[in-house]
């Protein structure tokens, strides 16, 4: 056998929520092993669009969200560089009467969760952003909400657990969780970890985790696709999405401009994913027509990742219903970049003080139960195809 | 394999292994599409003016003008054999299946099979100011000359470490420009320990001896061994300057520069096709890995040319002509056993050639040493040296991916082409680490920058 | 968008002359002459010492490796195109934007 770490708290998986978790109890002293199986922030934190956002999400996530977003202004100061965030809006475009008549229904929704949006008549979308293509009826604006690089966030993160005492070790895949009694044995090649308590946060690979402790659950692998052009000059000066999530897109300040189009292909034996040139190619026709400004554009890169995905895309987040002192946080469904710092929170508060102020009622892992082996067609899924991102 | 069924094949690529991979292909009795983004067939190294810009083959391809020919004129003896497709771009591969992007417009091709002779390009090692108006690569250099007729400055000053030096000098010379410095940045003493592993090839070995001979008589001051290389100027290049071996700098005033230092293939549309890419202890660079008849580690995906391995142009006619072969026998068509026999013998000769060749040249190392951390590694996207440097000790970075990822190195329009050895040498020499164990950019597609309005 | 009062010298030399027609383009609104056959970057080069803008400093490039691998040459065209400049052929009438779009 080769080495063998006693701590206090495992961490399967190594996103940005697993690393947060990983700082946030070590801010508690508790001793903490984090278990990667590629690179910290390599996976689904690191892949993703960007977006920092609050308006679209589930109603049932949004309180996580607004928890979430002050922690952003915070980051750079708390990871000691600079996550590129920024609060530039984000907008959502209504290219219908009932996309308007949906955001209005949302605006109201949101408010009573405290999140302010403003609606935008076409008029006032196009004053703004004359760039916009003629099919824009209107508009909902979330002027807090922005966008970062994800690609620095979750190692930020990660080196942070480090430097405060972490045992982070990347390259290490998990090959099997169990519980003793008195604790967790975690085994990877070369390495044995106990534990007392337990987090899966592995990203596409908790549904294995949870499996092992009687939870299995409905989760698939998710992959985005994802696009950027040649920097151009600066222009899109919000982050953009639209009702039905086909379309996304934001410029960074150096003059790229990343958007979306559908999803990559998956390459489950090995847990890879690879950019879908079809899928691509029609982001960028849908992309284009809500942008016509890009027109001139061309794309320099395509890249995807893999993701969980909950049949109701919302995540798992919560205690286990079977074993003690374990918690889950998984399937963020394409869209848990911004709330990646604030469950870090979540779980720490959920192991040291076995309960959370956040509502999470909703994440249990035993909502689907009995229905874990049906195949996703069949599990409830949201009104669209597309993955906001 | 089924017989019955000819084998619908796309060739990437039409230098000197494109080209005879094709030529096979139609002996064999297929009808392949030939793929290539130039618009005129021949490749980097026969490449041929545009309409307006023709000259003598004699002027442009010196002692190998009847090679040229030759390959010039094989698709139009092909005729309608062949589908050939120039000025189109293959910007992804999925399986089998090949992206295309011609005059504009994306297009999609399905095959069975495919050969890729993508070729190669220069290997860039950054150097204090080789980002100004003015310094380009020796391909450049040599490019510019042959396909338009004119010279990259009026002062030139050439600095390499490989064989293409003396020539591009030679025929810069030739030409009538003035080329005020030959400047070789590896020493010349393993040119003369490797000599009889060149005698494997003597004819190249007689040529290279010529070009230099001919700098000489023709008063190219030709320096070997530079040390501590950089392009001196503010907006524009002004001098050269370096140290020499034993310690003193010199400095000559020139207007433009090509540099480089050898060849490196290009690896791209191999990576997207799923093939195994393995790292070449010789050139420490990665390549695709390929069986002497051609293979790749992915059925149905054959390499050839420069774009596998480095080899130069004879060496990817008979690797095209091979890989060809190979494709042809593993789809049930008759090969012929006495060609392919004499195409491994001529093969086997020119690889203790290459490694000689290799050795004589060594990977100039020294110049990333000399590096500030000031100095411009990635140049699309702005990427100091110093970045680098400090993402490997500061940030845990110890493999390239990671670095793409943190600092943007290899992130911008070339996708790491031009800086990626260079990042990844650089990386290792920060950790303290074999070069390989940093890893390779993996490829994205699109290999190159594509129009997003292609599709409408 | 002002043009250069005292125009730089170009950085190419051309070594073999042209019997092809003159073909006449702009260059920020100042016209230049190329030849039939002339690639766009060989004929702004002949005009000046540069050919773009860096992006993300107060520097120009004039290209790289001109063969189409290092992308460094791309250039914009009065009319919003962009293309890279060692493998586009001059055309008459082009007006090339080196000055005129300048970063953010």
């Amino acid at each position: 056998m080769g080495e063998r770490l006693d701590v206090d708290v495992a961490i399967v998986g190594g996103g940005t929520a697993a690393c947060a978790a990983a700082v946030a109890l070590r801010r508690h002293g508790l001793t903490v092993a984090v278990l990667e199986k590629r690179r910290c922030g390599a996976g689904a934190s690191g892949v993703n669009f960007g977006g920092v956002r609050q308006q679209g999400r589930d109603l049932r996530e949004l309180p996580l969200s607004r928890r979430a977003r002050p922690l952003w202004d915070g980051l750079n100061a708390l990871l000691g560089e600079d996550v590129e965030f920024e609060a530039t809006g984000h907008i959502k475009l209504a290219r219908s009467e009932a996309d308007l008549e949906f955001l209005e229904r949302y605006r109201i929704d949101a408010a009573a969760c405290g999140l302010e949006l403003t609606m935008m008549g076409a008029d006032a979308v196009h004053a703004e952003l004359p760039w916009l293509g003629e099919k824009v009826l209107g508009a909902s604006l979330s002027p807090t909400d922005g966008q970062a690089n994800p690609r620095v966030v979750g190692p930020a993160f990660a080196r942070l657990a480090r430097r405060m005492g972490a045992e982070v070790r990347e390259h290490t895949p998990v090959e099997a969780v169990a519980h003793t009694g008195s604790g967790f044995v975690v085994t990877a090649p070369g390495l044995e970890v106990r534990a007392r308590r337990l987090v899966n946060a592995a990203g596409a690979g908790s549904g294995l985790v949870a499996a092992s402790f009687g939870e299995a659950v409905p989760l698939t692998p998710l992959s985005p696709n994802m696009l950027v052009t040649e920097p151009m000059p600066y222009f899109v000066s919000r982050s953009i999405g639209v009702c039905g999530g086909d379309v996304y897109v934001r410029q960074v300040r150096r003059g790229n401009v990343v958007f979306g189009g559908g999803g990559g292909w998956q390459d489950h034996e090995r847990g890879l994913a690879r950019p879908n040139d079809a899928e691509s190619l029609g982001g960028m026709k849908r992309t284009l027509q809500v942008v016509p400004g890009l027109a001139h554009a061309r794309v320099i890169r395509t890249w995807s990742g893999v993701d969980g995905q909950m049949p109701d895309a919302i995540p798992v987040i919560g205690p286990s219903r079977t074993t003690p002192d374990l918690v889950h946080a998984f399937g963020f469904s394409g869209h848990g970049f911004q709330l990646g710092p604030v469950i870090g929170e979540i779980i720490c508060e959920l192991l040291v003080d076995g309960a959370t102020p956040s509502p999470i009622e909703p994440f249990a892992i035993d909502r689907f139960d009995g229905l874990a082996s049906a195949a996703p067609a069949d599990a409830p899924v949201g009104g669209s195809t597309h993955t906001e991102h | 394999m089924s017989v019955a069924k000819l084998p619908h094949v796309a060739v990437v690529g039409a230098g000197p292994a494109g080209l005879r991979a094709v030529e096979v292909l139609v002996a064999g009795g297929l009808n392949p599409v030939l793929i290539d983004e130039a618009p005129r067939s021949g490749g980097q190294i026969y490449r041929r003016p545009p309409p307006g810009a023709e000259r003598p083959a004699a002027d442009l391809y010196g002692f190998e003008a009847a090679k040229a020919t030759a390959l010039h004129g094989l698709l139009d003896r092909l005729g309608d054999r062949v589908r050939y497709r120039p000025n189109t771009l293959v910007w992804s591969i999925e399986g089998k299946r090949l992206r295309l992007l011609a005059d504009e417009r994306f297009d999609a091709l399905e095959v069975d099979a495919m050969i890729l002779a993508t070729g190669a390009m220069d290997r860039v090692l950054p150097f204090p100011g080789w980002t100004l108006p003015g310094v380009f690569t020796l391909g450049a250099a040599q490019i510019a000359l042959k396909a338009q007729g004119v010279a990259i400055g009026r002062r030139v000053a050439l600095i390499g470490a490989g064989p293409l030096l003396p020539l591009v000098a030679h025929q810069y010379r030739k030409a009538g420009a003035e080329v005020v410095l030959a400047l070789d940045v590896t020493a010349f003493l393993p040119k003369v320990i490797h000599g009889f592993g060149l005698l494997n090839a003597p004819a190249t070995l007689a040529k290279g001896l010529w070009y230099m001979a001919r700098n000489v008589l023709g008063g190219v001051p030709m320096r070997f061994g530079a040390r501590r290389l950089r392009v001196e100027g503010t907006d524009r290049v002004e001098a050269v300057v370096w140290t020499d071996a034993r310690g003193r700098e010199h400095r000559v005033a020139c207007d433009a520069v090509g540099a480089s230092f050898g060849l490196r293939s290009e690896i791209q549309l191999a990576d997207l096709a799923g093939c195994r890419i393995v790292f070449d202890d010789l050139t420490r660079q990665w390549q695709p890995e390929r069986s002497p008849e051609g293979r790749s580690s992915v059925v149905d995906v054959y390499l050839a040319g420069d774009g596998a391995a480095i080899g130069g142009a004879d060496v990817a006619e008979l690797t095209g002509a091979r890989a060809a072969l190979t494709l042809l026998a593993d789809h049930g068509r008759p090969a012929d056993a006495a060609r392919i026999d004499r195409l491994d013998r001529e093969l086997a000769r020119h690889r203790r050639f290459r490694r000689a060749l290799e050795a004589a040249y060594p990977f100039p190392g020294h110049l990333l040493d000399d590096l500030a951390d000031t100095e411009t590694l990635c140049r699309c996207e702005g990427i100091t040296v110093g970045a680098v440097r400090a993402a490997a000790r500061e940030r845990d970075v110890d493999e390239i991916n990671r670095l793409k990822a943190l600092t943007r190195t290899g992130m911008g329009r070339c996708q790491g082409r031009v800086c990626g050895q260079a990042a990844a040498e650089i990386l290792a020499r920060s950790r303290g680490v074999p070069v390989e164990t940093v890893g390779r950019l993996r490829g994205n597609p699109p290999v190159k920058p594509i129009p997003i309005e292609g599709g409408l | 968008m002002t043009p250069n009062p005292t125009p730089r010298p170009g950085l190419f030399h051309r070594l073999v002359e042209r019997t092809g027609p003159v073909l006449r383009f702009e260059i920020d609104g100042v016209p230049a002459e190329g030849r039939a056959g002339d690639h766009l970057l060989t004929a702004i080069l002949l005009a000046r010492p540069d050919l773009r803008r860096f992006e993300f400093a107060e520097t120009t490039r004039s290209g790289f490796c001109l063969m189409g691998a290092c992308q460094d040459c791309w250039v914009d065209l009065a009319d919003g195109r962009r293309l890279r400049a060692c493998s586009t052929l001059l055309e008459e009438g082009m007006h090339v934007l080196v000055e005129g779009r300048a970063r953010a």
